[in-house]
């Protein structure tokens, strides 16, 4: 018995070091003077400030947030409106081809839906002049139309969870179904929107081959830029980029975890509170 | 039926209201989802032209004033003729398989571990396996090719622990690739197995032992068959974008790894060949619809549960 | 929330034919599909009852009540609440609220915020929405965990809540779905009595739905005891248990012994009875007339026979066999009696003295006997 746990927790640790000595490893290599990867040079700060003073970098880094905070923004919205309509709505016309629509982006190979939403976008310039070539907006649109999926799935399951009874009793109370869904079925469901937003602004923040196909002139986002250098060798500079990335977000997990960790704690405070009572 | 006036108007604004909500996802998932695809089916039959945009239409106007259709089935047939893209397409499958494979062996012993820890650790430990992934993909490969290369830091260790007496050739092989995919997707293998491995009853196996099973034999008779829409969801998560995987190949993989993601990208950005590229699009399409329904008849059965 | 009380000494509308019902369910029907819920159902309830809805689950009970609340459109029939048919009014709109089986509070919520939510709707100004909750949760003596949020109570602090936010509006009826089953029994048999003195206070018309037998019979002035979406009978707590309407409901009330047989004799104050599973006749006090040759069904109840190791006097009514199982359940004893013909009764017999010995044991050739008017005839 003892032995098996020992195996088995010892598989463990090695998938976890598979997954993040990489990463150390990159973190690691950022300080280092030396050019070359394998020579330590000594610590040094140096590609960070290379870093800073590349405004190329800069202003694709500030393009791809603006990128993403609207994507993960649209695709929210668009996704909690499936969701509810997966959810609440039963049977309906069309159900089948809606289900597949939000199931095979999750899957569909980027190049595909890169190439398939590019063609779709010379098409409409084409017959209704919008969008005027390609920009920001049309890669906006191409990350809303994946990020949205990811969104539907993870308030679906949510919503689902979710008591009816507690969107009856509101409305048995007098509220109207508009009103239901703003005061009683939102906030409760809102972890799951919050969730699905960061996992939305994750992936287009992320996305490089999509956002290849369907970008112009003037709309460079950073993991475009990143590609481009990454494709001419190892450099130091986005070994420093990486670090940068990792630390953001090792400190939104570590308030993530905080917020989470208090959560908890009022949780089970609740659940003695409710014990005592009896 | 006779029903009075007010219910119908009632029932007529109530589907009015489930209008409103439905519409804006659904048509814009038909918009940008599926017209879209409609499309690359078109210019797939299409026929190259050096103009913007780089194809000719399929309806035109002929000399004498007639309506013309012209499909070409050439782009289909150039496929077939050409040595390069059959090849493309089986290394795809291989590698994305071997890949698949690859997740499941690493991925199932890790869930499963996860799943059997003490309930206040799982979330913890579970989060460990999915924080890489909020990290940036691209970043994360560009990683492993600082590991691998020849006077990379994997070598550099190897030769100072005299394993080895010259550097091997990693990057730039097929090893690196089915690396590269194994890394960047397990996540994705292991969070469908961890669901349904964690939900799984317990005294199941406790039945099992009761009734005279060993430990490995109950795993093999009960946990394995009742882990397998896990195992299905996981791989079909992790098979079906690697088919199409470019990044990977492209950074990790050598000029002879080929594979379709990186025969379409060249089609399309280096040869400027739309019609073609898009042709091996909908070749790609045809290989994954399968594996796809496969997908979407688990998940909406999980969604539904 | 100043009310008198309305249950008077003997309380029964349904007997004046000048009372008005408050609740007039007219032939409603609902299937789902095929399947048929609820079979055209005619029911009338009155003003400051309470009234229970019993059955098995699946029978239709709660189906009936959400269609009374608004969730369910009847497939077929009408509903009419205080005169005004009910068809085309939303649940949001109708003049009734419902306590949810799993009380449905607002986790996002305080407890007061939670009663306070359905008067909110009603556009009441904020120093009426205040003291209405104050006085709803004193009603149910939750005033002092006003601020806590629905988490930090007990299960029956949880049920108090979800009663005080529906007795806050007001309703003129209040529906309540399986409101004590989260209880655990002692808990349960606590709040029974606690949630009909609180009818009694605020005297609102409640419809409960229930599956436990006892519980209705406790709370409510009448049962509609269900089955398979018909309802069987509708009575008093002492009409359904003393004078089932058919065998279903003799036998879904308490335990009933039955004996299938056929009419031989019809006199002016009995009637006699022929089973083939019996050696004596049957001899049972009613009022009516049944034709001779008539196919009956005869019910006692066990704690209305007696047992005894000598034989009984009578010509009729009782039976000889041997005890093949004894229950002791403290206050009683429940003997069963395997007959000659293989048919088993069941008698009771409640534990007079105390620490007294079994009187009767396993394999006791024993007689069971029974007095004429504590039989009943069922034709159904």
């Amino acid at each position: 018995m003892k032995n098996r746990a020992l195996i088995l927790y010892g598989l463990l640790a090695l998938g976890y070091a598979f997954l993040y000595l990489p990463i150390v490893l990159l973190v690691t290599y950022s300080f280092n003077a030396s050019r070359l990867v394998t020579v330590w040079g000594g610590f040094s700060t140096r590609w960070y400030g290379e870093l800073v003073a590349d405004q190329k970098v800069l202003d694709a880094a500030w393009l791809s947030l603006k990128v993403a905070v609207t994507s993960a923004t649209a695709a929210t919205l668009l996704g909690t409106l499936a969701a509810v309509m997966l959810v609440r709505f039963g049977r309906f016309r069309g159900r089948t081809l809606f289900t597949g629509l939000i199931t095979a982006p999750l899957v569909m190979p980027e190049v595909i839906t890169g190439l398939a939403m590019l063609l779709l976008f010379v098409a409409m310039e084409q017959s209704i002049g919008w969008p005027a070539g390609r920009s920001m907006l049309t890669i906006i649109l191409a990350h809303v139309t994946f990020c949205l999926s990811f969104v539907t799935v993870v308030v679906q399951s949510r919503l689902a969870q979710m008591d009816l009874s507690l969107e009856e009793a509101a409305m048995d109370l007098g509220a109207r179904p508009l009103k239901v869904f703003l005061v009683i079925t939102l906030p409760i469901i809102a972890p799951a929107l919050a969730a699905g937003w960061l996992l939305a602004f994750t992936l287009s923040i992320d996305d490089v081959v999509i956002s290849a196909f369907v970008t112009g002139p003037g709309a460079t986002t950073l993991p475009i830029v990143v590609f481009s250098k990454v494709r001419l060798g190892v450099s130091p500079e986005i070994n420093a980029l990486a670090t940068v990335v990792v630390a953001v977000v090792s400190i939104g997990i570590a308030v993530a975890g905080r917020l989470a960790h208090r959560r908890e704690r009022e949780r089970q405070d609740s659940q003695r509170l409710a014990a005592e009572q009896g | 039926m006779n029903q009075p006036l007010g219910n119908r108007l009632s029932g007529l604004l109530r589907r009015w209201g489930r209008f409103l909500v439905g519409l804006p996802p659904y048509a814009w998932l038909v918009l940008f989802f599926l017209v879209p695809f409609l499309i690359v089916f078109k210019i797939s039959l299409s026929e190259m032209q050096a103009a913007i945009p780089p194809y000719k239409p399929l309806l035109a106007w002929a000399e004498d004033g007639v309506l013309q259709l012209r499909l070409n089935l050439g782009n289909y047939r150039y496929l077939l003729t050409d040595d390069l893209y059959a090849v493309a397409y089986l290394n795809s499958l291989k590698i994305a398989a071997i890949s698949t494979v690859g997740c499941l062996l690493i991925g199932y012993p890790m869930a499963y571990t996860i799943a059997r820890a003490p309930k206040g650790n799982r979330n913890a430990l579970l989060m460990l396996v999915v924080l890489p992934f909020w990290t940036s993909f691209l970043i994360r490969v560009y990683a492993w090719m600082g590991i691998l290369k020849s006077e990379g830091l994997l070598n550099a260790f190897l030769l100072w622990t005299g394993v080895i007496n010259e550097p091997l050739q990693i990057l730039e092989t097929d090893l690196a690739v089915y690396i590269g995919i194994v890394y960047s997707y397990l996540p994705f293998m292991v969070l469908p197995l961890y669901a349904t491995l964690e939900k799984m009853d317990l005294s199941l196996l406790e039945a099992a032992a009761d009734l005279g099973c060993r430990p490995f034999r109950a795993f093999l008779a009960v946990t394995l068959p009742l882990s397998l829409p896990g195992v299905i969801a996981g791989s079909m998560l992790v098979f079906i974008p690697a088919v199409g995987e470019f990044v990977i190949p492209d950074l990790l993989g050598g000029p002879d790894t080929l594979m379709i993601g990186k025969v379409l990208w060249a089609e399309f950005f280096d040869n400027r060949d739309w019609p073609v590229a898009s042709a091996v699009a909908v070749a790609m399409l045809v290989v994954l619809v399968a594996p796809i329904m496969v997908f979407q008849r688990y998940q909406s059965k999980a969604v539904d549960s | 929330m100043v009310h008198q009380p309305v249950r008077q000494q003997s309380f029964a509308p349904w007997n004046d034919p000048e009372a008005r019902p408050l609740i007039r369910i007219e032939g409603v029907s609902k299937s789902f599909g095929t399947f048929v819920a609820v079979d055209k159902v005619d029911l009338d309830i009155y003003p400051g009852e309470f009234f229970s809805l019993l059955g098995a689950s699946g029978c239709g009970k709660t189906t009936l009540l959400r269609m009374l609340a608004g969730f369910e459109t009847p497939s077929a029939g009408k509903i009419f609440i205080d005169g005004v048919d009910m068809a085309r009014i939303p649940p949001y709109e109708r003049p009734v609220n419902m306590m949810f089986q799993s009380y449905a509070l607002f986790p996002h919520m305080t407890v007061a915020e939670n009663v306070a939510f359905g008067l909110k709707q009603d556009g009441l100004p904020k120093p009426v929405i205040r003291d209405k909750v104050r006085a709803a949760l004193e009603l149910v003596q939750m005033g002092p965990f006003a601020q806590r949020k629905p988490a930090q109570l007990s299960g029956g602090q949880r049920q108090r809540v979800a009663l005080a936010r529906c007795l806050a509006k007001e309703p003129k009826v209040l529906l309540l779905d399986e409101p004590l089953a989260a209880l655990d029994k002692k808990l349960r048999e606590q709040t029974q009595l606690e949630l009909v003195n609180i009818q009694d206070r605020v005297g609102i018309t409640f419809v409960m739905v229930t599956h436990d037998q006892e519980e209705a019979m406790t709370m409510s002035a009448r049962i509609g005891v269900m089955r398979a979406g018909l309802i069987e009978q509708v009575g008093t707590p002492v009409e359904v248990y003393e004078y089932p309407a058919t065998s279903f409901v003799a036998d879904f009330i308490g335990t009933a012994n039955m004996f299938g047989g056929v009419v031989t004799a019809d006199a002016a104050s009995h009637v006699v009875v022929r089973s083939p599973e019996l050696e004596r006749d049957l001899s049972i006090a009613h009022s009516g007339t049944l034709p001779v040759g008539a196919p009956v069904t005869v019910m006692v109840r066990p704690e209305k026979m007696t047992l005894s190791r000598d034989e009984p006097a009578a010509d009729w009514n009782w039976v000889q066999g041997t005890v093949s199982d004894i229950a002791y359940l403290g206050d009683i004893s429940i003997y069963h009696v395997a007959l000659a013909s293989g048919r088993r009764v069941q008698v009771s017999q409640t534990n007079l003295r105390h620490g007294s010995e079994q009187r009767l044991t396993w394999d006791d050739v024993v007689y069971a006997a029974w007095h004429p008017a504590n039989a009943l005839v069922l034709t159904q």
